[in-house]
């Protein structure tokens, strides 16, 4: 699809204004997920990293039921 | 302003937003999803700045028999499953890999996975990546995957009903240092396969191919090691979708799937400490910031028509719904999956494969340029 594209009727927005769009759109998820979820807690935050931790990872992951 | 100043200031204001999106997330978070959103980052930068896909390279082996893309993941792949099956066996308790049940709506959902990535050129990280760097049918694309990844999440016990194996694991079906030969003979098979049909010149990844491998399975292996869990995308677009529900005033709380204590909790808590959501906002950055590095960007995306718009949409959707039935995407799946022991990452890649012929055959009948006076569209 990458192409070179010369139109006066169908031109397209260029890729800074989309790709800046995209970072737009993730920021609006975050504030509005910020207003409806819990507050985030700093002191219950895991420990750094998982690996040595001595704790069973918590997350979730597309492969779980 | 001469051009060089411009682009230093724009490049200054890039390396400004990757540090406050760290250290930002570190304020809020804490350190681990700061880490993570470094993993996000750097996948963003290898994939797009290194043009490091999958969507792509499958197309390629079967139109034009070329297999170098093809041999890059296996050879990320390889090095990733090196390094994580006596990680896993050395560390059962903190790290779990990508397993899941292959079943009829996982083989289903793949096959389907794989001819709608190529309908839109996205797989799961790939639309991520595409959409952060501007590509407008990505970004529309996202948008479907979203609300498919979270729709699919609604019926996945019906799916999974349908009938479904166990769990199986190479470790668990030949032992961890058989299982990790099994998977590299496996792979070096494949890619040999792949080779031997491969037009000449075609064959050898160049450099560029081997530095993003050997990086992508660096991030992957860190990904495992700091969140616990290997590199996945559909979940934190499920996720994202469930948010959106949510706020719409749909009770998402009350559905079978979101009901369940892991997915609660994960609904309950800011998207802020779900792991994939952290990479998958990193890996969209990463991309974002790798385009607007670039001196002259890239070229936007041929214009589609009217109806074309539409079907890039419901194919996101059926790209979200597919990948969450089928237990990941080509990430969660093909990538994690393998690379830490699951027979269901095998199946699903054999499945998608034989999808991306069909969506290759798709593609030129559904997706038609618009037509206007005066377009001039050159390949």
């Amino acid at each position: 699809m990458n192409a070179n594209i010369q139109s006066s009727h169908h031109a397209l927005p260029g890729r800074p204004l989309v790709g800046t769009l995209a970072i737009v759109f993730i920021v609006g998820l975050v504030v509005i997920d910020t207003v409806q979820s819990a507050p985030i807690n700093p002191f219950a935050a895991p420990p750094p990293v998982a690996l040595g931790s001595g704790e069973a990872p918590t997350g979730a992951h597309c492969t779980q039921p | 302003m001469s051009e060089f100043k411009a682009m230093a200031a724009t490049r200054t204001g890039l390396i400004l937003f990757a540090l406050v999106l760290v250290f930002g997330t570190f304020a809020m978070t804490g350190p681990r999803a700061a880490l993570l959103m470094l993993v996000g980052l750097g996948f963003g930068l290898v994939l797009e700045g290194l043009r490091f896909g999958f969507a792509g390279p499958w197309r390629v082996v079967i139109t034009d028999r070329d297999s170098r893309g093809l041999i890059a993941q296996f050879l990320a792949i390889g090095i990733t499953a090196a390094v994580v099956f006596p990680l896993l066996a050395a560390f059962p308790e903190e790290l779990g890999g990508a397993h899941a049940p292959v079943g009829i709506a996982m083989i289903g959902g793949a096959f389907v996975f794989g001819a709608m990535m190529q309908l839109v050129m996205g797989c799961g990280s790939g639309t991520l990546v595409n959409a952060g760097s501007g590509n407008l049918i990505a970004l529309v694309a996202l948008l479907g995957f979203i609300g498919g990844s979270f729709l699919g999440s609604l019926h996945l016990n019906w799916w999974t009903g349908l009938g479904s194996l166990p769990v199986y694991t190479l470790q668990g079906i030949f032992g961890n240092s058989a299982g990790l030969w099994v998977t590299l003979i496996a792979l070096a098979g494949i890619g040999a396969l792949a080779l031997s049909r491969s037009a000449p010149g075609k064959r050898m990844p160049p450099a560029r191919l081997w530095w993003a491998a050997a990086l992508i399975a660096v991030l992957a292996v860190l990904n495992l090691v700091i969140a616990g869990q290997p590199w996945g995308v559909v979940y934190g677009l499920g996720l994202w979708g469930a948010k959106l529900a949510q706020a719409g005033g749909v009770d998402v709380a009350a559905t079978a799937f979101w009901s369940l204590p892991s997915h609660a909790e994960r609904l309950d808590q800011s998207l802020l400490t779900d792991v994939t959501s952290l990479t998958n906002i990193g890996l969209i950055a990463g991309a974002f910031l790798v385009m607007r590095w670039r001196r002259v960007p890239d070229a936007q995306v041929v214009p589609i028509s009217g109806g074309s718009w539409v079907i890039v949409l419901l194919a996101g959707l059926v790209l979200g719904y597919s990948a969450r039935i089928a237990f990941g995407c080509n990430v969660g799946a093909f990538f994690s999956g393998i690379s830490t022991g699951s027979v269901h990452g095998w199946v699903w890649f054999f499945a998608a494969f034989a999808g991306s012929t069909l969506g290759l055959k798709l593609r030129p009948a559904l997706l038609r340029p618009a037509v206007a006076s005066g377009t001039v569209a050159t390949a």
